[in-house]
């Protein structure tokens, strides 16, 4: 690790963070759109789950300025979270038979 | 690290000095940055228990859950508008994000005054934040809601309500301590021979607790 870091400072052009300020303005407004204009269904969850993920990307990747670190530093932070997905299949089929089962016997 | 060298010192020192000594994978990152990343891996997990037990409760129920955006809309000015504090508290968070990416990039520049300044306005948008959750939870407790009950519908909706806003808000407070703190010291020129690293890496723990937000928006107040 090196430690005078400061040698080799990060400069970006200011007006990128501008930029990225202003998109993430504009994908909230639109995720508060879907609530506003009462989008229901499957518009509506995909456009949440479109406009999180644009946000998201563009907070880690700008603002934590992951597309400037190197490789092996981006897989080791970025890729453990994708075992979530286990997490959430299991609670997911899990919670459907729960919810079946409530039906058939308090329903 | 040179590792062809013996251990020289032993017993605590030893043990400590064993642990340093480790062959570092990540160039070009410091420690500080690594660990606050590690750290912020961890929170990563915290928070998707959260999501995941919220879901699971949600899709358990066969009690209707509450409409998010009801339960959240204002009346301003004789206006009745779906989930407008929710939109507000999002704003003020993004806002808060862009000020704390201008103080790195001011920091990096060695406009330590600055940046100091940025840090100080990015901490009183998250107090705004605070103060609006803080409105937010008084409205609904006033309204009956409570973590085992409440009269709009599914039960769970309190819990994981509670649990999920008020573990990010004490984020949002830490945080605001954090810059603070950092903030004062920049300003005081603690950090002129170590260089301003420190600004990204408070920053960091800022644009996490913005990144968790759009997830609680979108999964809690929009789904």
């Amino acid at each position: 690790m090196q430690n005078n870091t400061d040698t080799q400072p990060q400069q970006h052009p200011i007006s990128l963070y501008f930029k990225v300020w202003g998109l993430l303005f504009v994908l909230s407004s639109f995720s508060y759109l879907v609530d506003y204009m009462q989008y229901q269904g499957i518009l509506r969850w995909t456009l949440i789950l479109v406009f999180m993920f644009l946000k998201a990307g563009l907070i880690v990747a700008v603002f934590m300025h992951m597309v400037w670190e190197r490789i092996a530093f981006t897989l080791a932070i970025l890729s453990p979270p994708l075992c979530l997905l286990v997490l959430i299949a299991l609670m997911a089929s899990e919670a459907s038979y729960t919810n079946l089962n409530r039906f058939i016997f308090f329903g | 690290m040179d590792n062809t060298t013996q251990p020289t010192t032993r017993g605590m020192n030893g043990l400590i000095e064993d642990w340093v000594s480790d062959k570092d994978a990540f160039k070009n990152v410091s420690w500080g940055k690594t660990m606050m990343w590690i750290f912020l891996l961890s929170d990563t997990f915290i928070f998707s228990c959260f999501l995941v037990g919220y879901m699971s409760v949600r899709m358990t129920t066969d009690v209707p859950w509450p409409n998010t955006s009801e339960v959240f809309a204002l009346t301003i000015a004789g206006e009745h508008i779906p989930l407008i504090l929710i939109a507000i508290m999002t704003f003020v968070l993004i806002t808060s994000s862009g000020t704390m990416a201008m103080a790195v990039n001011c920091g990096y520049r060695r406009q330590r005054k600055q940046a100091a300044i940025l840090m100080l306005v990015t901490a009183v948008f998250g107090v705004c934040f605070v103060g609006m959750q803080a409105f937010e939870w008084t409205k609904l407790i006033e309204e009956g809601v409570r973590p085992w009950g409440n009269p709009m519908g599914a039960p769970q909706f309190g819990a994981a309500f509670f649990m999920i806003t008020g573990f990010h808000g004490f984020h949002v407070s830490i945080g605001v301590i954090y810059l603070t703190v950092v903030a004062l010291k920049v300003l005081r020129g603690d950090y002129e021979e170590r260089g301003y690293e420190i600004v990204e890496i408070t920053g960091l723990y800022w644009h996490f607790v913005d990144l968790v937000w759009v997830f609680i928006f979108a999964f809690f107040y929009l789904w």
